[in-house]
C-alpha cells in the first residue's frame, strides 16, 4: 500500500519497520515530526529528552544493551550531542544506532546554516542521505543494517526540503527483533586512553573498509544518459538535477560519507564535463578533488541557501534568472496574537533594557516594534551571556536581563544559572514559561507533567529548581498583567544578586478554541499606544485603529495599555 | 486534472491561515484519484504570522517537490498582498485564486511601510471574500475551507471526493462549519 507521507514520518515508519525499540529526541525544526510520529507506535519506547546530548546517550545505552535505537535532532542539536557522538564512533554499537539529523539550508527556522556532513567527517561516522520520503524510509532501514554490520552509529542526514515534503511511500510490515545478546566488553565500551588508542585504529580501518565496500552499494548508483554532462549529487538536490537536466548522466550517492572514490573516478571519466551539485559545504567536492578527480563544484554553485531545478539550470546551462519578487512590504514572522511572551517584551522594551535572548518563539521579541533583544546565539546561551555582561561591566546588571523559555531552560539553561550563583554574578533571568515547547509545535517537556505519549509523570517545578541551585529571589508573574510584570522586573533589577522571574502563562495556541475577537469602540483617540504591543491583530488602517477578528484571541493585553477604555471585550 | 500533465499549485498566505491544511487536502485528493503528488511545506518559525508558501505538484513521476519561479499553473492565495508577493511564480497564462482579505504585515502596523493599493488590478484571476463568507459559515477560522471550495470549482475537481478529502483532514467538531464554508466558496466563483 502506498501512502503520502512527510519525509520525517517516513523516517519514523522506516525505524518502526526496522524493529526499532527505543527512540529519543529533543524537538527541533525540521526534525521534530520524526519522533512525534514514532511515539504513535506502541511497540517503540519513545521520549522527549531534555536535550540532544541526553537523547543520544539514551540511544547509545539502548544500543549497547542490544536494541535498535534512533535518535533525532536538528543540525544545531547535533552540536549539543557531539560529545557522545565522537566517542560512540569509537565504541561502536550492539543493536543498530541511527542518528537522524535534519539540516536547514536557507535557514527557514534555525540560527545558522551548518552542514552535518562536515561534523560526521570529524566524528568518522557514515552518512546516508535520502532524496524523498520513499528513500527516507528505505535508507533508515538500511542505516540500521550498516550500523550493525560495520559496528558504528550511522547518521541519516535530511534537509528541510526532504524532511518537510510529502511524497508516496510503500508501506511494509515491522520486523520484530529480539535484543541482541549483551556481553560486558570493557575494551569496546570503556573509552579510557588505553582502549581509545586501540579503537581509533579500528575506526580508521572501518572507514577505509566502508569506502571500499560502498563501491558496490546499490544506494550509490549511476543513471547513464548522455556523455556530454555528468552530475554527482545526493539527497534533495538529486530531484532538482533530474528535473533540470533530463539529458545528463547522474551519479546518485546514497552514502555521502565515506565516498566510493573508484565509482566516482570512473563516472567522471565517462563524461566530458563532470559537476558536483551539493547544497551548503563543498563536502563531496573537496574529497573528490583531493583524490585528483577533475570536477566543477562551488565554482558555479553557491555555498549558501537551498537549490532548486531553476538554480541548477541557471548555473549549469546559463539560463536567465527568474522574475523578481514584487516590491511589497516584507512580512516577517511575529509573536502570535495573544502570545504570553508579548507582555514581557512590551515591558522590556518600555524599560529600554538590554536583553540577552535565547532560542524559541520568543526570539521574535527582536522584531519591531518591540525590538527587545540584543543577542541570540544558541540554546541556553542567554544566561551565560548575561553573566558575561555583568562581569565585563559591573553597572550592566541594572539595565539587562536574560530571557529563556521553559523548555530551553531545562535543555541547557540550568547550568548557566548554577554558574551565576556559584560565581556571584548579578543577573536577572526571566523564564518565559509557556508550559510547552512552542516553536516546534507544542511538545511536552519535563515541566509539563506529561510524557511524549501523554502519560502523567513528575512535573518539574521550575521555581524549586532555581531555589535548589541557590537563587534566593524567585517570583512568578502572569505576563498578561503588565503592571505586575513591570514591578517584578524592576525589583529583580534592583537586587544585587541572581534573580529569577518566571513569567508563567500557557501558549495561546494550546487552547483550541474559537474566538469572537475584541472590538475598538468610539472612545478611541488614535493615540496608537496599543500599536506598541506589536500585536498582529491590531490594525492601523484607513478606518483608524481596528482589530482583526480573524486573528484576535481575546488576551486583553491591548485593554491593559489603552488609557481610554476604547477596546470592548471580556477576557475569559 | 484529467490530463497526465503535471499541475503545479502554489499556496501562499500568512502563517496560521491554514495553508498547510490546504496542501494536505490537495495531496489527499490527488492520492485518492491515483495520481503522483509531492507537497512541500514550511514549519517552525516562519509559521508565526510570517509570509508562508507551500507547493503542491500533481502529475506522473514528479521529481522536485518545489515549484520554480514562472512555473505555477495556479496560485491559491489566502491573502491579497501575499498573492502579489509571489506573482512571479505564476506561469504565463496561469491564474490566481485569491482571498480579498487584507492582513497588515508588521512593517505596515508600525508605519514603516504602506499596504499597497490596487493589488487586485495586478492579479490575473478571481478574488473571493473568504473572510466575509467564513463569518457567514460560522467563524473566521473556516476561511481556508471557503478558499478550498472555490479552488474545487475553479479547477473542475470532483466535488464529492474533494470535500471528503477536506473533511478527513479536520477535527470532527468543525465539520459542519467547514462544510458550509466549502459550499459558500464553491458558489462564489
Amino acid at each position: 500500500m502506498k501512502k503520502l507521507m512527510l519525509g520525517d514520518h517516513a523516517v519514523a515508519r522506516g525505524a518502526w519497520e526496522a524493529g526499532v525499540k527505543v527512540a529519543a529526541a529533543y524537538p527541533g525544526t525540521p526534525s521534530t515530526e520524526i519522533t512525534e510520529e514514532i511515539a504513535r507506535f506502541p511497540e517503540v519506547y519513545s521520549e522527549w529528552s531534555p536535550n540532544e546530548k541526553v537523547a543520544l546517550e539514551v540511544g547509545l545505552g539502548a544500543s549497547i544493551k542490544g536494541a535498535r535505537a534512533i535518535v533525532s535532532m536538528k543540525h544545531v542539536g547535533l552540536n549539543v550531542a557531539c560529545d557522545p557522538l565522537f566517542t560512540a564512533s569509537y565504541t561502536g554499537v550492539n543493536g543498530g544506532l541511527v542518528i537522524a539529523v535534519a539540516d536547514d539550508p536557507s535557514v527557514f527556522s534555525s540560527q545558522n546554516e551548518q552542514d552535518t556532513r562536515l561534523t560526521a567527517v570529524s566524528a568518522k561516522v557514515p552518512v546516508l542521505e535520502p532524496s524523498d520520503s520513499a528513500e527516507a524510509k528505505e535508507f533508515t532501514k538500511y542505516a540500521f543494517e550498516l550500523s550493525e554490520k560495520y559496528d558504528t552509529p550511522v547518521i541519516l542526514r535530511l534537509t528541510t526540503r526532504v524532511a518537510h515534503s510529502q511524497s508516496l511511500v510503500e508501506l511494509e510490515d515491522r520486523k520484530e527483533l529480539g535484543l541482541r545478546p549483551y556481553e560486558k566488553n570493557i575494551p569496546k565500551y570503556v573509552m579510557m586512553p588505553a582502549n581509545a588508542r586501540v579503537k581509533h585504529v579500528v575506526v580508521e580501518e572501518r572507514t577505509r573498509k566502508l569506502s571500499e565496500d560502498s563501491e558496490t552499494f546499490p544506494i550509490n548508483r549511476v543513471e547513464k544518459k548522455g556523455r556530454s554532462l555528468g552530475v554527482i549529487c545526493s539527497g534533495g538536490v538529486y530531484q532538482y538535477v533530474k528535473e533540470a537536466l533530463p539529458d545528463a548522466s547522474i551519479l546518485k550517492l546514497g552514502l555521502v560519507y565515506p565516498l566510493p572514490i573508484g565509482l566516482i573516478r570512473k563516472f567522471a571519466e565517462s563524461v566530458d564535463r563532470c559537476i558536483v551539485a551539493e547544497e551548503l559545504a563543498p563536502h563531496i567536492e573537496t574529497i573528490v578533488k583531493a583524490a585528483g578527480i577533475k570536477v566543477e563544484g562551488k565554482e558555479i554553485f553557491p555555498l549558501e541557501g537551498e537549490f532548486s531545478a531553476k538554480l541548477i539550470r541557471e548555473r549549469v546551462l546559463g539560463e536567465a534568472p527568474g522574475g523578481a519578487c514584487a516590491n511589497v512590504p516584507a512580512r516577517p514572522p511575529v509573536l502570535c496574537a495573544g502570545c504570553p511572551h508579548r507582555g514581557v517584551f512590551y515591558v522590556l522594551s518600555k524599560l529600554k533594557l538590554n536583553v540577552l535572548g535565547d532560542i524559541g518563539c520568543y526570539t521574535l521579541g527582536a522584531v519591531p516594534p518591540l525590538s527587545a533583544m540584543d543577542a541570540v546565539v544558541c540554546m541556553g546561551a542567554s544566561i551565560g551571556m548575561a553573566i558575561g555582561f555583568d562581569k565585563a561591566d559591573p553597572e550592566a546588571h541594572s539595565r539587562s536581563v536574560a530571557v529563556i523559555g521553559d523548555s530551553t531552560f531545562i535543555h541547557s539553561g540550568i547550568t548557566g544559572l548554577i554558574d551565576a550563583v556559584y560565581n556571584k554574578a548579578k543577573v536577572t533571568v526571566i523564564i518565559l514559561d509557556n508550559r510547552t515547547t512552542g516553536m516546534t509545535g507544542h511538545q511536552d517537556h519535563p515541566a509539563t507533567g506529561k510524557t511524549i505519549k501523554k502519560e502523567d509523570t513528575y512535573e518539574l517545578d521550575l521555581a524549586e529548581v532555581c531555589r535548589a541551585v541557590g537563587v534566593k529571589d524567585v517570583c512568578t508573574v502572569n505576563p498578561n498583567d503588565l503592571a505586575a510584570t513591570e514591578s517584578a522586573v524592576k525589583a529583580a533589577l534592583a537586587n544585587e544578586g541572581v534573580s529569577v522571574v518566571i513569567a508563567k502563562k500557557p501558549c495561546v495556541l494550546l487552547k483550541k478554541r474559537l474566538y469572537e475577537g475584541f472590538r475598538v469602540n468610539e472612545k478611541c483617540k488614535k493615540c496608537k499606544a496599543c500599536l506598541k504591543l506589536g500585536c498582529p491583530a491590531i490594525v492601523n488602517g484607513k478606518d483608524g485603529i481596528t482589530i482583526d477578528v480573524s486573528l484576535c484571541t481575546e488576551c486583553g493585553l491591548c485593554q491593559g495599555v489603552c488609557k481610554f477604555g476604547a477596546i470592548d471585550g471580556e477576557v475569559k | 486534472m484529467s490530463e497526465k500533465k503535471t499541475v503545479d499549485i502554489l499556496i501562499v498566505g500568512v502563517g496560521g491561515q491554514g495553508t498547510l491544511l490546504a496542501s494536505r487536502v490537495l495531496g489527499k485528493y490527488a492520492t485518492d484519484i491515483g495520481r503522483d503528488v509531492k507537497l512541500s511545506e514550511v514549519h517552525g518559525m516562519a509559521q508565526r504570522g510570517g509570509s508562508v508558501m507551500t507547493y503542491v505538484r500533481i502529475g506522473e513521476d514528479i521529481a522536485s517537490p518545489i515549484i520554480d519561479e514562472g512555473g505555477a499553473d495556479l496560485i491559491l492565495a489566502f491573502e491579497k498582498l501575499e498573492a502579489l508577493r509571489y506573482l512571479h511564480y505564476l506561469k504565463k497564462g496561469g491564474e490566481v485564486l485569491y482571498s480579498t482579505q487584507e492582513i497588515m504585515p508588521m512593517p505596515v502596523v508600525t508605519g514603516a511601510a504602506e499596504y499597497p493599493k490596487g493589488i487586485e488590478s495586478q492579479l490575473p484571476g478571481v478574488g473571493v471574500d473568504a473572510l466575509g463568507l467564513s463569518l457567514e459559515a460560522g467563524n473566521a477560522k473556516s476561511a481556508n475551507a471557503v478558499m478550498l471550495g472555490a479552488l474545487c470549482k475553479k479547477m473542475g475537481l470532483d466535488r464529492e471526493k474533494f470535500e471528503n478529502a477536506l473533511l478527513s483532514c479536520i477535527p470532527p467538531k468543525t465539520i459542519e462549519m467547514n462544510r458550509r464554508a466549502f459550499a459558500l466558496g464553491y458558489a462564489a466563483v
